[in-house]
């Protein structure tokens, strides 16, 4: 019986539909001190003065801290593993709070008090005295001579990367023809559901402890440590149950300042909450980037050259920063084949909201502009758009020049075959041609490939299996559940991987620094691929040892006997030989040989696989109106390997959702003049409802991933990738008028339609 | 500060609590009755994470002061399974696979369950319409439409 493949129900579903899951603040006691951080009400500049006499005279305050009481060690919050070569360690550029004003709402004090009332009215006590600084809001701005500077000695640039291979020139020089263009995308927010929150507290022995709501607990403990200058064991990190994640819980945003001030209450707890206005413009953001894009095509539709040009305001921190528009340029490099390409991407200090993780990990805009550009060239080429991009897609055995990483398994072709189905493109093209009036019809599709974890960055994940005397297992992973399920998945490979049913293993979804093995944390789409593998190596060191005791139980010869649904049997007719249990019980109470069984692997994954897909779309579009409704929509994927069926769609759904948002609403808009966040709620952000999203269609196309446990490849941010693009190649198909920014909003498509005589 | 003493029945029992006049209901309930289903997105009535039922409809917990609620019949999440068994709409959310995170699924359980308990048969659109109020980031509420429709169409056929 399998396990891998089916639809077995997640493992914590009736604790959250019971409401019983513990999260964060579920966890928090009446009794713990509440903290409020004083944000600047300005954009750029300094603070001359703080005066915080009043709020540290208000009844039930305990404590205020300012820039000048914190730690003088500036650290990063980018949830990269930690780096032992220095140049590739991540930029140390904040210290926990701050005098220097580097966007609007930077994090000047911190005031705890007996309750949050009190320490929202302490907060309105608080005097400051600014010296202001015009903001920067765009990479211009940064760059235009006379800018301040965000960072001493930068020239407000984090950052620049390049590459190439091949004879760029030579292979543009050949071309017949060759297209550029210029594509925009907009800064949206990650919007999970609960806000960031952690409490954090010293015991008695000195020790700091936090409980988060993170996605990367062993990452939380070491960047911590750093900011407050302490040694790394001397933190320890708990995860609970969390509200969603999507990247920015990648990146360490609240737990440094929350231990700090735990340090100086004594030992009482201390919560720190965000409320959801200071979640969306206060936490993380993704990337604004603008893309300027060449590329020479033959007359017969083969790509021959690609150069692309990325710049992006990063905010007025790194975090992340840099690595997401690197990102952008390793995915540019993988979808299509050419004889030269090069890529340029440059980060900028700008005092707008610090942007870091978020779902895809900056591919969603580098597809949008990489696959409106590729639907423009089809169309300018008059070549069909699907034939376009099939006649140049990387084929299997593909290896990334730069990476080394090779494509082993590739289903793109397939999933571009299902999806036209699907919409039934052929027949739907033929009706829709030759539109009039105000409404019109328009279909659209594009394409992506994704990595499957970082690798050849460093990888590293833990699993760690016990048996227990009835035949049941705890398996305890370093990777962790914010959601995407990976605690059932990885569930479901220990099964598998020992033979034993999937209710036999307890899945231990706390994470613990000091008992959870240890590894990354979930990011990367990396939990069932890299943490997979680790969890598989563990479930068959486990079987081996069952095995190995049931073999010396019975004499039966080690290679004729195998565990299958929770029985040793004879491997060539299944007949049951002996239950785990009995051998587990041996293993355990044997009064000559005992020794339980367990595994506890680590696993350095030095591998990569290629996940693949694409979206195909049907919009009408109501010119007068400026609105795109979505007729019918479906992503196709190739991620190996499916594991559970029922989880991997709705991972689909939801990253689809998210995708639609990207494309037609989402944006965090600033105050031209002041920096300040203008519409940082869930009313006016403009987040998809249940009435705003339309019915998603989810398809795999299974292939097997060689180096994947079972096959396995990436899926949880892919299906974020490609609604946008598809959805300005559908707007393209009903209008022809090309969008190259994000959002296509009512507003931008009406002023476009103006532009275009359509309306 | 100013308290009072309010009384009212939540999930069938009836509690006294003193309360600050300014708490809202979802702060008594999270803070001094321990239920901490009922979850907390945004409290400015944006998300639907609160929701729970007070006298046979859904409301906002964050934005409705607890005073309001003396005298009330509430019903939160953790009063929804009877003897160990999940609700029909409970079990449809985990069989549909409409939870991922988890932390809007108590506040969509308790708009879903008025809907189903209406006895009403809706349309697609008015199922959606009557969980407007409620955000999900994970799910793109596929799953939780589909868990909707399953129990009354479940209902239908009982009939
Ligand atoms: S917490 Fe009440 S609506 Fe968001
Ligand atoms: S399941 Fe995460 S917000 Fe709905």
């Amino acid at each position: 019986m399998h396990t891998v493949g089916t639809k077995v129900q997640r493992v914590d579903a009736v604790a959250k539909v019971r409401g019983q899951a513990k999260y964060v603040d579920d966890l928090s006691t009446e009794n713990m001190l509440v903290a409020k951080v004083f944000r600047s009400t300005v954009a750029n500049g300094w603070v001359k003065s703080i005066d915080v006499s009043k709020a540290k005279a208000l009844p039930g305050v305990e404590l205020v801290v300012t820039y000048e009481d914190v730690p003088r060690i500036p650290f990063t919050t980018a949830g990269h593993p930690w780096s032992l070569d220095p140049e590739k360690q991540d930029v140390a550029d904040r210290l926990l709070l701050t005098q220097r004003i580097r966007f609007y709402g930077d994090e000047i004090a911190a005031v705890v008090a007996v309750d949050e009332l009190t320490a929202k009215k302490a907060l309105e006590l608080i005097e400051v005295e600014y010296e202001e600084y015009e903001p920067i809001l765009t990479v211009e701005d940064a760059l235009k001579e006379g800018a301040t500077e965000l960072h001493e000695g930068t020239g407000n640039i984090l950052k620049k990367t390049e590459w190439q291979v091949g004879d760029l020139e030579a292979a543009f020089a050949k071309a017949d023809c060759v297209f550029e263009d210029e594509f925009v995308t907009s800064r949206v927010q990650h919007c999970h559901l609960e806000n960031q929150i952690s409490f954090a507290y010293q015991e008695s022995d000195g020790r700091i402890v936090v409980v988060s709501s993170t996605q990367i607990p062993h990452i939380v403990r070491r960047v911590v440590a750093q900011a407050l200058g302490i040694p790394w064991g001397k933190v320890k990190v708990i995860k609970p149950y969390i509200g969603g994640g999507f990247g920015n819980r990648q990146d360490v945003v609240q737990e440094p300042l929350n231990a700090f001030l735990a340090t100086l209450t004594g030992g009482r707890p201390v919560k720190l909450e965000y409320s959801r206005e200071e979640n969306f413009t206060t936490t993380r953001t993704r990337h604004p980037i603008h893309f300027k894009i060449r590329t020479g095509v033959m007359k017969d539709g083969t790509i021959v050259a690609r150069d692309l040009e990325a710049i992006s305001p990063i905010g007025g921190y790194a975090s992340h920063g840099h690595a997401i528009v690197a990102n952008a340029g390793t995915k540019y490099r993988s979808l299509y084949s050419q004889e030269a390409i090069r890529y340029k991407g440059t980060t900028v200090y700008t005092t707008t909201p610090v942007t870091g993780a978020m779902r895809a990990y900056g591919i969603p805009q580098v597809k949008f502009a990489l696959e409106s550009h590729i639907e423009d060239i089809a169309r300018a080429i008059g070549m069909d758009p699907i034939a376009f991009r099939e006649k140049n897609l990387v084929k299997e055995g593909w290896v990334d020049p730069i990476s080394g990483n090779r494509v082993n398994s590739n289903g793109i072709r397939e999933c571009i075959k299902r999806g036209r189905e699907l919409i039934r493109w052929d027949e739907k093209k033929a009706q829709l041609k030759n539109q009039t009036g105000p409404k019109r019809r328009g279909l659209g599709m594009a394409c992506f490939s994704y990595n499957s974890g970082t690798y050849p960055l460093f990888e590293i994940a833990g699993a760690r299996i016990v048996l227990n005397q009835d035949g049941s297992v705890q398996l305890q992973i370093g990777a962790t559940e914010i959601g995407q399920g990976a605690d059932t998945t990885l569930g479901q490979i220990a099964a598998e991987a020992m033979g034993i049913p999937f209710d036999k293993v307890h899945v231990i979804s706390t994470q613990d620094t000091d008992v959870t093995p240890f590894d990354t944390g979930a990011y990367a789409s990396r939990q069932t691929y890299v943490s997979g593998m680790a969890v598989k190596k563990a479930g068959e060191e486990v079987k081996a040892k069952i095995l190995e005791r049931a073999h010396r139980m019975t004499d039966i010869p080690l290679q004729a006997l195998d565990v299958v649904n929770g029985w040793v049997v004879w491997a060539h007719s299944g007949e049951q030989v002996m239950s785990v249990e009995e051998v587990a019980m041996d293993s355990y109470y044997n009064e000559l040989t005992a020794a339980p069984i367990t595994a506890d692997v680590s696993n350095n994954c030095r591998v990569n696989s290629f996940s693949f897909g694409c979206t195909f779309v049907e919009v009408e579009v109501d010119m007068p109106l400026g609105k795109v409704e979505i007729l019918e929509i479906y992503n196709v994927h190739d991620s190996g390997k499916i594991v559970n069926p029922l989880l991997a769609e709705g991972q689909v759904h939801g990253g689809v959702s998210m995708g639609i948002g990207y494309a037609l609403s989402e944006q965090l808009l600033l105050d031209q003049k002041t920096g300040r966040p203008l519409n940082g709620n869930l009313l006016d952000y403009k987040l998809g409802t249940i009435m705003d999203t339309p019915d998603i269609g989810v398809a795999f196309v299974e292939t097997y991933e060689p180096t994947g446990p079972f096959g396995a490849k990436a899926l949880g941010e892919p299906p974020a990738i490609t609604p946008a693009p598809a959805i300005r190649n559908a707007i393209l198909d009903a209008t022809g008028v090309k969008f190259n920014e994000l959002p296509m909003n009512p507003q931008r498509l009406v002023e476009k339609f103006k532009a275009a005589g359509l309306i | 500060m100013q308290t009072r003493n309010i009384t009212f029945t939540v999930n069938g029992k009836e509690v006294s609590v003193n309360v600050d006049v300014r708490e809202s209901l979802l702060e008594v309930l999270r803070n001094r009755l321990h239920l901490t289903g009922t979850k907390k997105g945004c409290e400015v009535g944006e998300c639907g994470a609160c929701t729970v039922i007070i006298n046979g409809e859904t409301v906002d917990s964050c934005i409705y002061l607890a005073i309001w609620a003396d005298g009330k019949e509430i019903r939160t999440i953790e009063g929804e399974e009877k003897n160990g068994n999940l609700s029909r709409i409970q079990q449809a959310f985990v069989d549909e696979g409409a939870i991922q995170c988890g932390f809007c699924t108590p506040g969509f359980v308790m708009s879903a369950t008025v809907l189903v308990e209406s006895g009403e048969k809706l349309s697609r659109e008015e199922i959606k319409k009557g969980m407007a109020g409620n955000l999900c980031r994970c799910t793109g509420y596929q799953n939780i439409v589909r868990a909707v429709e399953k129990v009354m169409e479940e209902n239908l056929q009982a009939k």
